[in-house]
């Protein structure tokens, strides 16, 4: 037993390391959660960024206003208290949480995709690091799995998550006939994030294996959604038409939400600057399987893109 | 949870005793042949692979771990096809990669951590193999630091903590003393013999230096053009070379290797004064003594030598044609 004198002679446990090789025959972690290990390692270092702990924190202020708002439309006191007549605020159905909740909440998860997203791949590769990962029993796909997760989960807290939670806290206060009859709001909420998300963790991915340089890769992130988007306007513009937002990423997905949550108008009169609607100008939007489509078709050509960089070794033939 | 050990008894096909079974494996890129129909059953507990740049080296290796395809042929290790088994074979390896290789932002000790848990082991057990693989290696005092300020041959040994973390039953190291510094080399070559010496894992050393290899190394593999030449048992190799006599000498040569020559022994003439020569059966020192005195030549110095490593190599680059079969 050692004493509190700390003298020389007094006895002392200690763990003894042996420092020798030896094989391991424990147990081992299920293959399928193995992609899990890529986000759990790397959140460690991405929350160690002051800046994007404070915009990830910030990005849930919006739904909590969200909250506030739902819960003044049942709260009489504070209706009374504040004179706000029920009518005067919004209603909460299908395009409250599109346009207020969905689109507001979706573009910041842009922001935060690009804060996080670019440096994922190009970091292993610059440091060699895919041969560590793919001599282990760890396949390419896991690799491109666990790192899309990275985003995927994050930007799933900031996304979908909360906005389900707003549309049960609305289904506990209407009653549960609202519920059942909105539960289409729910699926059009999930399914309109994933898509946003998968698309963004897709296109994050794949500029980050080809382009090494972050802050070039966070240009060219920015590039990918606003330069076409530019491009569409002016096509849109210069032929009086709308099907110029096949190219515009931002129209796309805009134009897939209006679907999932039923408002999306295919033919629409033409409104000018002034907010003059001109009927006589009918404007066609693309159909929306194109919409779909087109996406479809962004996410393959992503994953065309990493399958031909995420390798141990390339080979220069 | 599986078991590892589950994984390391499943059952081997009998007829596959050999660490890395090579068969007809061929492989290339962009049409153009690397590897070509190699043939062989490597068997010791470390095998050097040498040869020339180019030689298929770091192919054959990458091949064997799945990052290449093979054309034609196949591998198997421990009896584990590299076609099919290719995840069940990567559970058994450990890979030290050439250039390097690491995950940037991460302690040292979180980074062989995080390659134990993707090798499977649970994240309580990796890190405990963490913090033993590091002081294994002699990096315990500097695990905390980030493995972007190590020098070079600190990152090799970080490579190594990670290549043995989970405790691999063969090891690939693809030149292990790639920048070390001669005590950081040594100390490199020591912890190499003392895994293979544990008796726990096999080695295969890929290295340009003979040196290295003649270290730790029982069996070499030579490859040239992307053919297997020489396989063989490195003691062995050196006692079968029928011994050779270094001679130095002062007078006119020719003479003497025509005397020699007659006797029937092998005699190569390695600068003015300098000759090899081969004994055969039957001849002794004193005929060279006594041809020597015959031819009026002085005899200043003879010595033994022994095929050394880098002669054995040397024979190979000249004479290898590839060899359908390699069996030492």
């Amino acid at each position: 037993m050692p004493s509190l004198t700390g003298r020389a002679s007094d006895t002392i446990n200690m763990a003894v390391l042996e420092r020798s090789y030896k094989p391991y025959a424990g147990a081992l972690s299920p293959e399928w959660s193995r992609f899990l290990i890529i986000p759990r390692h790397a959140y460690r270092d991405v929350f160690r960024s002051k800046i994007f702990t404070g915009f990830f924190v910030v990005s849930f202020v919006w739904p909590l206003v969200c909250a506030i708002l739902i819960y003044l439309h049942y709260n009489t006191t504070a209706l009374v208290a504040t004179k706000i007549q029920v009518r005067d605020l919004l209603a909460i159905d299908a395009s409250f949480f599109q346009n207020w909740l969905v689109w507001p909440q979706c573009m910041i998860a842009f922001f935060l995709a690009m804060l996080i997203g670019p440096q994922q791949v190009s970091r292993d590769l610059a440091n060699n690091g895919l041969p560590l990962y793919l001599c282990r029993p760890f396949s390419r796909t896991e690799y491109v799995v666990g790192k899309m997760s990275i985003v995927i989960i994050l930007l799933s807290l900031i996304t979908w998550v909360p906005i389900l939670l707003l549309f049960l806290f609305e289904s506990y206060l209407e009653g549960w006939v609202w519920f059942s009859d909105n539960l289409w709001i729910a699926s059009a909420i999930f399914l309109g994030c994933l898509v946003w998300i998968l698309l963004l963790a897709l296109l994050t991915q794949a500029i980050s294996a080809w382009v090494r340089w972050r802050v070039a890769s966070m240009a060219a992130l920015l590039g990918v959604f606003f330069i076409p988007s530019v491009f569409a306007t002016i096509v849109n513009e210069i032929f009086q038409t709308r099907w110029a937002h096949i190219f515009d990423l931002r129209a796309l997905i805009s134009n897939v939400w209006s679907g999932l949550f039923g408002t999306f108008v295919r033919q629409g009169g033409y409104i000018d600057r002034n907010g003059g609607l001109h009927p006589e100008i009918i404007f066609s939007e693309p159909p929306l399987w194109m919409c779909w489509l087109v996406l479809f078709l962004i996410c393959a050509f992503c994953l065309g893109l990493l399958s031909r960089k995420v390798k141990a070794y390339e080979v220069v033939k | 949870m599986s078991s590892a050990a589950a994984v390391n008894d499943l059952p081997q096909s009998p007829d596959a005793p050999s660490v890395i079974s090579l068969d007809n494996l061929s492989v290339s890129f962009g049409g153009r042949p690397i590897l070509k129909s190699l043939n062989g059953d490597l068997r010791g507990r470390a095998i050097g692979l040498l040869g020339p740049n180019g030689a298929g080296k770091t192919t054959l290796i990458h091949t064997l771990l799945g990052f290449h395809f093979p054309d034609s042929g196949t591998a198997r290790i421990f009896g584990r096809d590299i076609r099919g088994d290719a995840n069940q074979i990567k559970s058994l390896i450990g890979y030290i990669p050439e250039r390097d290789s690491f995950i940037s932002k991460m302690s040292c000790v979180e980074f062989v951590r995080f390659m134990a848990e993707l090798s499977g082991l649970p994240p309580a057990a990796a890190l405990e193999r963490a913090h033993e693989a590091l002081f294994f290696v002699g990096l315990g005092e500097a695990r905390y630091r980030n493995v972007d300020t190590f020098s070079l041959g600190m990152k090799q040994l970080a490579k190594l903590a990670q290549a043995i973390v989970h405790g691999p039953r063969l090891l690939f190291l693809d030149e292990p003393t790639n920048g070390l510094d001669p005590p950081a080399r040594e100390r490199m070559i020591k912890m190499i013999r003392e895994i293979r010496d544990s008796g726990q894992a096999n080695i295969v050393v890929s290295s340009h230096l003979l040196r290295d290899v003649e270290e730790c190394c029982e069996e070499i593999v030579i490859l040239k053009d992307g053919r297997l030449v020489v396989y063989c048992n490195l003691e062995e190799e050196r006692k079968a070379n029928k011994k050779f006599l270094m001679l130095e000498t002062r007078g006119e040569l020719k003479p003497f290797v025509a005397a020699v020559d007659s006797m029937g022994c092998e005699c190569a003439v390695t600068s003015d004064h300098r000759l090899k020569i081969i004994l055969q059966n039957g001849t002794e020192i004193r005929d060279l003594y006594r041809a020597a005195a015959e031819t009026q030549l002085q005899i200043r110095r003879l010595s033994y030598k022994r095929d050394s490593l880098e002669d054995i190599f040397l024979k190979a680059m000249e004479n290898g044609e590839g060899v359908s079969e390699a069996r030492p």
